[in-house]
């Protein structure tokens, strides 16, 4: 297959207005004549749905949460970037695009990522305009804070919850236009009632599939069954092994942990983070004198420090835990300690910045961080693969649009923190709209309804799995596989891989997936809410994806961004990209549940940032 | 430690419902409540009985999803803390606790600790919102915010929508839910045009999703997760009042 990007091509300045010139247009008049299903209420689905409505198009919006505005957006804590330059500090258009293509590790388009930088922009605008409290500065300005892998400060907040802000924005933006709630079949969760909707287009903003991993700082509700499902019925799936790794989260403490709890990176704007000079030393913090102390992240990379990006900061908090010279009960951990910054600035400072994510750890913790070091280490975070989509945000499924986390596009191997925020509010505000009147006005359609033969099958389809789940009666729960999926993933798929690992990974995870569908224990019926044939259906599909991330991974033989395979590695331990072998987009299709999929590559070109080694020495 | 537990069950919205009562044998300190209910879901399974229904996401105080009454107060006993960010700590060997869905005319249960809070929707869609077109905005620093008012707005904007100002309320108002948004919006220079308008609509809004009417009893600032004042409910007044006055 063919994988045709409609990347534009001439002078990246002017690309997206060029290109959006030649989009055809929707009548007005004609507008409420279509339907667009939007699948997902976050950043991306929310403002893609009130955006959409606003322009007089039919619009039916899907979330799985009993509110719109409960989607996990609202967790994102630390900051949204744009270019304004509002600092004077040399920030641009061009130095935000390039830090992304940079950030990660030459794997995205540079059309797309040059159109996100000039957006973001828009973005700030379209958010103040709504009533977002971003902090400010006593002149009444927006303020802003510095993030991992920029050297600009370029961040908007809203105090430690922005995701909740912006998306409030949007949430807000989307009951103004329509009452909440068509090709899609859903199962209504609480009657049990499966019934087929039918639009024009259909746009999906479901997010990240993080929680493939069972322990992420993923919402619990996170999955991939949307762009799953839209994979088996033939969207193309990128770049799955691409997945981040936040290296400043709350550590694990014990079997019965359900999920991890990420402390922003804008800790690290004051946080240092430390280990132990000497292996097992096991004296309280307080106790370890200054000269005994390793900063390891300042000291190997003296330009960047604590704000190197994420991929680098977990590796070598990995790396130090590795050594042994881990903290806390486990070992798996480093301090982030705020110590300097609360003697150099005071308490009330470092109080008004990261209050509650302060009050957050000592809540889940018990200590206070004010007084002793934070524990952290490195969890999964953040998806980048996702389904194939080309500059227009459709897949190769006609009419299938994907935005936000659950798309591919723009952060290549590695996403720059508070850069996601971003993406999705470009895709839902800015770029949809515009891309899917296109499609509209190209095309005829004529009318489908309940009784057209492919709606029968996918209901009769998701009749069948519910029937299978409940039937199994077997002798585990849904979380004991889950948990037993995850941990496969996190030591043979998660911070660093390699052939040997993978190919066991591949090994175990068809008999387990096996196991699960004739020994999952489901109770309860399918006709009301039954949250544990929800997850049944999740977990399914998490098996699924969990072997196309590892054959993906397997098959990317070099280390770039979030994917770091052991025997692609410089001297000095760094990610060895193979910029000759495998500078494209890994786009795979389904050939059948544990049949090997196709792998088709879209080449990405570098006219502009020219691949390098990363360094942030 | 041990903890004992009496839980609200209902199998759907038509069903009576009672409490019954489970035993917890090994709670750990470090668990937080939600996590205490999973290892207490995970058992019933093995048991064959049906795991209890709640609400919960993010697991990190900010989707607002969770949320019961633990000894008739909700999200437990903690200030400033939502359910899922209640830790066994605060809790010991033995304790009894008794678990109940929120209760109000406008929050219909759904199944055992699950509610329906629609109702809280339909009051922003009432108004809740400041009418601006995508990509018609002026530059972000064209309007300025004081610090002040930008942090006062912000303290309001952190609701998180859970409705336990209203299981708490022996009217079960929602005034510091609509206020909290009614204030959000009305200390922001944006906020203004549309400000009386506002006020009318989402307290008629209020009025007809049978929420009750505030009479200033504050139970609902001493539970609210956020710490959200009650002064959003006397700026909601005021608001209202005044729009009442002009005739808008
Ligand atoms: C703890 C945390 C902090 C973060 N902090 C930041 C930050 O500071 N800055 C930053 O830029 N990024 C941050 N991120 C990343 C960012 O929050 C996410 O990538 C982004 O919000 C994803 O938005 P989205 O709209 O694509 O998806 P989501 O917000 O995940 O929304 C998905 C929507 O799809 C719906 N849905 C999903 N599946 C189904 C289904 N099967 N059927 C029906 N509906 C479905 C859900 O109900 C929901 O409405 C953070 C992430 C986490 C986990
Ligand atoms: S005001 Fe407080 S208690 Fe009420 S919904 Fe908002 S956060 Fe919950
Ligand atoms: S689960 Fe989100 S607030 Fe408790």
């Amino acid at each position: 297959m063919e994988l045709n990007s409609k990347s534009p091509t001439g002078p990246i300045e002017t690309r997206w207005e060029r290109h959006r010139f030649n989009l055809k247009l929707v009548n007005p008049a004609n507008k409420r004549k279509y339907t667009i299903i939007v699948v997902g209420s976050g950043l991306a689905g929310g403002s893609a749905a009130a955006s959409l409505a606003e322009l007089g198009y039919n619009v039916d919006c899907f979330c799985f949460q009993d509110s719109p505005r409960r989607a996990h957006s609202i967790a994102a804590q630390g900051g949204i970037n744009a270019a304004k330059n509002y600092h004077n500090d040399g920030d641009s258009v061009y130095r935000l695009f390039y830090d992304t293509v940079k950030g990660g590790d030459f794997r995205a388009r540079e059309s797309n990522v040059y159109r996100l930088a000039g957006i973001s922009l828009n973005i700030i605008d379209q958010c103040v305009a709504q009533g977002v409290p971003f902090a400010r500065e006593y002149s009444g300005y927006l303020d802003n804070r510095s993030f991992g892998g920029a050297q600009v400060s370029r961040t908007f907040y809203a105090r430690g919850q922005t995701g909740q802000q912006l998306l409030l924005g949007a949430y807000q933006a989307l009951e103004r236009q329509i009452g909440f709630a068509r090709g899609i079949v859903t199962r209504d969760l609480i009657s049990g009632k499966i019934e087929s909707h039918f639009a024009d287009a259909v746009v999906l903003g479901t997010g990240g599939y993080g929680n493939v991993y069972y322990l992420s700082t993923n919402a619990k509700g996170c999955n991939a069954t949307a762009i799953w499902r839209a994979h088996k019925r033939g969207a193309l799936f990128a770049n799955p092994c691409f997945t981040q790794i936040h290296p400043t989260c709350i550590p694990v403490s014990g079997e019965y942990q359900s999920k991890l709890t990420l402390m922003s990176e804008s800790l690290r704007n004051d946080g240092r983070v430390w280990v132990p000079e000497k292996k097992g030393d096991k004296r309280a913090p307080s106790q370890i004198p200054e000269a005994e102390r390793d900063y390891f992240l300042e000291r190997k990379y003296p330009s960047f420090g604590n704000l190197v990006p994420r991929d680098v900061a977990s590796r070598n908090a990995k790396a130090a835990c590795d050594e042994g010279r881990g903290v806390g009960e486990s070992g798996l951990a480093v301090y982030l300690d705020f110590r300097d910054a609360i003697e150099r600035l005071g308490a009330s400072v470092i109080k008004e910045r990261y209050g509650n994510l302060f009050d957050m750890y000592n809540r889940i913790t018990g200590e206070d961080p004010y007084k002793d070091p934070m524990r952290i280490y490195p969890a999964i975070h953040y998806t980048m693969g996702g389904l194939w989509v080309d500059y227009n945000l459709m897949s190769n499924v006609p009419g299938l649009y994907v935005i936000g986390e659950a798309n591919f596009s723009d952060h290549g191997a590695n996403r720059l923190g508070a850069s996601a925020l971003m993406q999705g509010l470009a895709d839902g505000y800015f770029v949809l709209p515009n891309t899917i009147g296109d499609y509209l006005a190209s095309n005829k359609f004529e009318k489908v309804d309940a009784s057209h033969a492919a709606a029968r099958e996918a209901e009769s389809d998701v009749q069948a799995v519910t029937r299978k789940l409940l039937d199994a009666k077997g002798k585990r729960s849904v979380d004991s596989y889950h948990r037993e999926l995850g941990k496969i993933m996190w030591e043979h798929c998660g911070m660093a891989r390699n052939t040997e690992g993978l190919k066991h990974a591949l090994a175990l995870i068809p008999p387990l997936r096996e196991q699960y569908w004739s020994d999952v224990k489901v109770l309860g019926s399918g006709e009301e809410l039954n949250q544990s044939l929800e997850k049944a259906g999740r977990v399914a599909d998490f098996f699924e994806l969990a072997e196309l991330m590892c054959r993906d991974a397997l098959e990317r033989n070099e280390s770039c961004g979030g994917h770091f395979r052991e025997e692609y590695q410089t001297p000095e331990g760094e990610a060895a990209r193979d910029d000759e072998n495998f500078a494209y987009a890994a786009a795979w299709g389904f050939q059948g549940v544990g049949q090997p999929p196709v792998l088709h590559k879209e080449p990405l070109t570098f006219e502009y940032v020219h691949p390098s080694q990363r360094s942030y020495k | 430690m041990r903890i004992i537990l009496h839980i609200w069950r209902q199998r759907n919205a038509s069903d009576k419902g009672k409490m019954s009562r489970y035993e917890v044998p090994d709670v750990n300190h470090e668990m937080s409540f939600l996590q205490m209910l999973d290892v207490l879901n995970e058992d019933l399974i093995v048991r064959n009985e049906e795991p209890v229904a709640f609400d919960h996401d993010c697991r990190e105080g900010i989707c607002g999803m969770c949320g019961c009454m633990v000894n008739g107060m909700a999200h437990g006993p903690l200030p400033g803390t939502t359910l899922c960010q209640l830790h066994m700590r605060h809790f010991k060997d033995g304790d009894e606790l008794y678990l109940e869905p929120w209760r109000a005319k406008a929050f219909p249960v759904v199944k055992d600790l699950v509610v329906d809070r629609g109702a809280l929707d339909r009051i922003i869609a009432a108004g809740g919102y400041i009418s601006v077109a995508t990509g018609s905005a002026p530059d972000g620093n064209a309007v300025l915010v004081p610090k002040e008012n930008a942090e006062r707005s912000m303290d309001a904007a952190a609701c998180i929508g859970c409705g336990a100002c209203v299981a708490m309320c022996p009217n079960a108002a929602a005034a510091l839910f609509t206020g909290a948004k009614i204030a959000h919006l009305g200390l922001l220079p944006q906020g203004q045009p549309e400000r009386e308008q506002r006020a009318i609509a989402m307290v008629a809004q209020a009025r007809q999703e049978l929420f009750g009417s505030c009479t200033n009893i504050g139970e609902c600032e001493a539970v609210c997760p956020k710490e959200i004042k009650l002064e959003v409910i006397a700026r909601m007044n005021a608001d209202f009042i005044r729009a009442s006055l002009t005739g808008r």
